[in-house]
């Protein structure tokens, strides 16, 4: 029962995670790449798309956090690691350059998906191509010696 | 290309994407980060609760888009580049370095900073330079 629970939280979460993409320009990639022009044509708007959610998700995980565990599980799964290693600033850069080049992060290509524009239905699976690369033996271990 | 500057719009955007994360983590004790959501629907022994979850999250993500239209009668403006080749490229970059990197502007941005993680506050500093520098050469070097 708690499983089909935690669909529908997950259902009803994604779904305002979209929304709010949409609301917020962040799904367009020419919004976002204009953020990153900051020496040409640059909207700042998306600073405040970062402002926004995280004025709500700081307080919030604060509050939340104070009780024993989620409503739908027995503890709050959280990342536990504090270390800088080469493979954390590696993955960001190369990230990055994704970004710039095609205007899109995981979330809003997803959410842009069924509008279905040529680039997008590109992007898409050429990222999950990226993620399920990360995943193969050469670079799962790779730069984990100083982990 | 100019776009508009739209404060008020990304901001209220912006907490319902904070409120996004603050349920997913409240309800089921998840970090709503999309490329970790999303690289586990490529697990081989795909199937636990915490998959199977994070699959109705990108369900709800996509179903997003045509709900705005149904209710707006628009479908949302976008410009999204014709250049294949270019997005082919920019999505394995963008899913290999959130892969690699554990995170993406959601988990390492919004919930890895809510938490006060080091980590995510370097990483978010990371890749909002190269992406700053991505763009200054595509736009102001090439002038592509």
């Amino acid at each position: 029962m708690k499983n089909q629970l935690k669909n529908v939280s997950g259902l009803l979460a994604g779904f305002t995670f979209g929304i709010g993409l949409l609301l917020s320009g962040m799904a367009d990639p020419a919004k976002v790449q204009n953020f990153l022009d900051l020496f040409g044509t640059w909207d700042p708007s998306l600073a405040f798309v970062m402002g926004g959610a995280i004025a709500v998700t700081f307080p919030g995980f604060r509050l939340i956090t104070r009780n024993s565990g989620p409503v739908f599980d027995v503890k709050f799964h959280l990342p536990s690691r504090t270390d800088l290693d080469a493979r954390l600033l590696t993955g960001a850069a190369i990230f990055g350059i994704g970004w710039g080049l095609g205007g899109f992060c995981p979330g809003p290509a997803l959410t842009a998906l069924p509008l279905a524009a040529t680039g997008t239905i590109s992007f898409v699976p050429a990222m999950f191509l990226g993620m399920w690369l990360a995943g193969q033996a050469p670079f799962r271990t790779a730069l984990l010696m100083n982990a | 290309m100019e776009t508009a500057f739209t404060p008020v719009l990304s901001l209220a955007g912006g907490a319902l994407i904070g409120l996004s994360a603050v349920m997913l983590m409240g309800l089921n004790g998840r970090i709503a980060g999309i490329s970790g959501i999303a690289s586990r629907l490529l697990r081989r022994d795909f199937g636990g609760a915490a998959d199977r979850q994070g699959l109705f999250f990108i369900i709800g993500l996509l179903l997003a888009a045509p709900t705005y239209a149904a209710v707006t009668g628009n479908w949302p403006v976008q410009t999204v580049s014709g250049n294949i080749p270019l997005l082919m490229i920019a999505g394995v970059l963008v899913g290999f370095g959130a892969v690699f990197g554990n995170g993406c502007t959601s988990g390492h941005g919004v919930c890895g900073i809510s938490r006060q993680s080091v980590r995510s506050l370097i990483a978010t500093a990371t890749f909002m330079t190269t992406g700053i520098a991505t763009v200054f050469v595509m736009r102001h070097v090439i002038g592509a």
